[in-house]
């Protein structure tokens, strides 16, 4: 039998340390949705769905029980909605986008993720579409998450998708500016995304995977803060060891949940996605965990650092836990998300070009962050160019979640409630970036994209 | 199946008697027990085999957490795989 002191240990993990699996996410391919109207598409996505996940949410409240370990989210993933929606006469893709909400809210998942388009090296009529609905999507729709790949390494950035992109955000929160802009929040600008993230708002089920499969997310940074409080003082071998050694436990959890919903839905597992997702509640902060490694507040000299060793022994630990290990797989940095983030925002030791350097080190990019309501969509493109250039060229998934705040200035607090939190109203740079975005074109891949 | 049943709470009378008698109405085997009293505190952990178990999985779950209530304890049980992953390679 186990130790008493393996059992307690365990159980203050999820008693105290806000241990969860944060998400079990179905990836549900729709390729075989298509059709020419966008209303048949539509019923035909809703069935499948409806079909496929139907048991999702109570399996994972059966896991959760008998395990007696919380899963915060159970989810759904699907193929690029500017894909499946190619073949439409419509030119509107709302109604695709009202389906996958309705399904969403009949089997009872909290999001779903897929209105999305891979536009990196150019855009399909498809493609233009689905971006220029995705402003009346995002603000008919509760559920649904959006996300535009403009970038990767392969094939650099595409300007005119994120030209395009700084105006899509810019009209998606004037639509939602009654909720404080929230359908930003559900809408990413990705370079090199990855096709099995279980994580919102970013997920979509990639055209190269399975028919059906289950990603698990899980998380844990008031674990990783726990384990850090023991070794004040002690070089950063001894942290970086204690931080491996927390995530491949945090990991070990995640692989069987994976491996019992994979089982029990008749479902082939996919990935186990081990990144360090915060939550706004107290004692589960990705910026405590930096502050425990000697920082006064996160934000200040010293935080890329921190957080480098912290996303590369987050992965150490992890790799070996599970069997397949994918998603984004880092420590996520998401300032609305993160009760430390949000205070060293609000006390000014956290800035927009401080987020950018930290973006080089971890696995997303500048997150849940909000901006001025009066920022231009040339300065809003031009801020997902600068992070799209720290993927592609450092080989790696950046991501610009961004919301710019209707009628709100520097310093105010936007709202958006829930797992999605409050973020102050950042400062950007106010010299203009116009005559850059109107360029357009594309910017080349890098040299060590020749691989081949 | 085996599980791990752990009780945390104030030291009372008649702790262990209340949870083997449950689990010994639902046919529930007792494999291993170890418990400790800290400052007051009672600790019991317990392997348990619920290959015989007359009821399902969460109905023992739901009578342990009743139980729980009742003494002005935390009980609750959990399948031994979590341990087993989390603590051994």
């Amino acid at each position: 039998m186990h130790s008493q002191k393996e059992i307690l240990s365990t159980i203050n993990m999820i008693d105290h340390q806000h241990l969860d699996v944060r998400t079990i996410t179905m990836g549900i391919s729709l390729l075989d949705c298509c059709s020419d109207d966008v209303n048949v598409t539509a019923d035909k996505i809703y069935n499948k769905i409806t079909t496929l996940a139907k048991d999702l949410v109570k399996v994972g409240e059966d896991i959760e029980r008998e395990f007696g370990i919380p899963i915060v989210n159970k989810r759904i993933s699907v193929t690029p909605i500017g894909i499946v929606a190619a073949a439409c006469k419509q030119t509107d893709y709302t109604p695709i986008a009202i389906a996958l909400d309705k399904a969403a809210k009949t089997v009872g998942v909290n999001f779903i993720g897929g209105f999305s388009a891979l536009v990196h090296k150019g855009m399909t009529k498809g493609d233009i579409n689905l971006i220029n609905s995705i402003p009346s999507a995002l603000a008919s729709t509760e559920r649904v998450c959006s996300s535009v790949s403009v970038a990767s390494t392969k094939a650099g950035i595409n300007m005119d998708a994120v030209a395009l992109m700084g105006r899509i955000i810019k009209k998606t929160a004037d639509l939602t500016a009654d909720k404080a802009g929230f359908g930003c929040a559900k809408l990413v600008v990705f370079a090199n995304p990855v096709e099995d993230n279980p994580f919102m708002a970013g997920a979509f089920h990639g055209v190269s995977e399975a028919e059906c499969i289950i990603n698990v997310g899980v998380s844990g940074p008031g674990v990783v803060h726990h384990a850090l409080k023991k070794c004040k003082g002690q070089p950063f071998d001894v942290v970086a060891e204690t931080i491996k050694k927390t995530a491949f436990k945090i990991t070990r959890m995640g692989q069987l949940v994976a491996s019992e919903a994979s089982q029990r839905l008749g479902v082939p597992a996919g990935i186990v996605d081990l990144s360090l997702a915060p939550t706004p509640e107290k004692g589960d902060s990705v910026a405590r965990i930096l502050e425990e490694m000697g920082l006064e507040v996160c934000g200040t000299h010293g935080t890329t650092a921190a957080l480098a060793l912290l996303n590369d022994a987050v992965k150490k630990g992890g790799v070996m836990a599970s069997n397949h290990v994918g998603g984004l797989s880092g420590a996520f940095i998401p300032v609305s998300e993160d009760e430390g983030m949000i205070e060293a925002a609000l006390r000014n030791a956290l800035t927009l070009d401080k987020l950018e350097a930290m973006t080089c080190v971890c696995s997303v990019g500048l997150d849940m962050i909000a901006v001025p309501g009066d920022t231009s969509a040339e300065t809003l493109s031009a801020i997902i160019a600068d992070e799209a250039a720290i993927g592609v060229v450092n080989t790696k998934t950046t991501a610009v979640r961004i919301i710019p705040a209707v009628g709100k200035k520097v310093g105010e607090i936007v709202e958006f409630g829930g797992l999605l939190g409050s973020a102050p109203v950042m400062p950007v740079h106010e010299f203009s970036s116009a005559d850059f975005i109107s360029r357009g074109g594309r910017i080349p891949a890098p040299m060590h994209s020749l691989k081949n | 199946m085996k599980a791990i049943i752990t009780v945390i709470g104030k030291d009372t009378t008649g702790i262990i008697a209340a949870v083997c008698t449950l689990l010994a109405e639902r046919k529930i085997n007792i494999l291993d027990i170890s418990q400790t009293v800290m400052e007051g505190f009672f600790t019991m952990t317990m392997l348990v085999d619920l290959t015989e178990s007359t009821v399902a999985f969460a109905d023992v779950s739901d009578a342990l957490n009743l139980k729980g209530e009742e003494m002005g304890l935390v009980i609750r049980i959990q399948r031994e795989d979590i341990f087993d992953k989390m603590h051994r390679i």
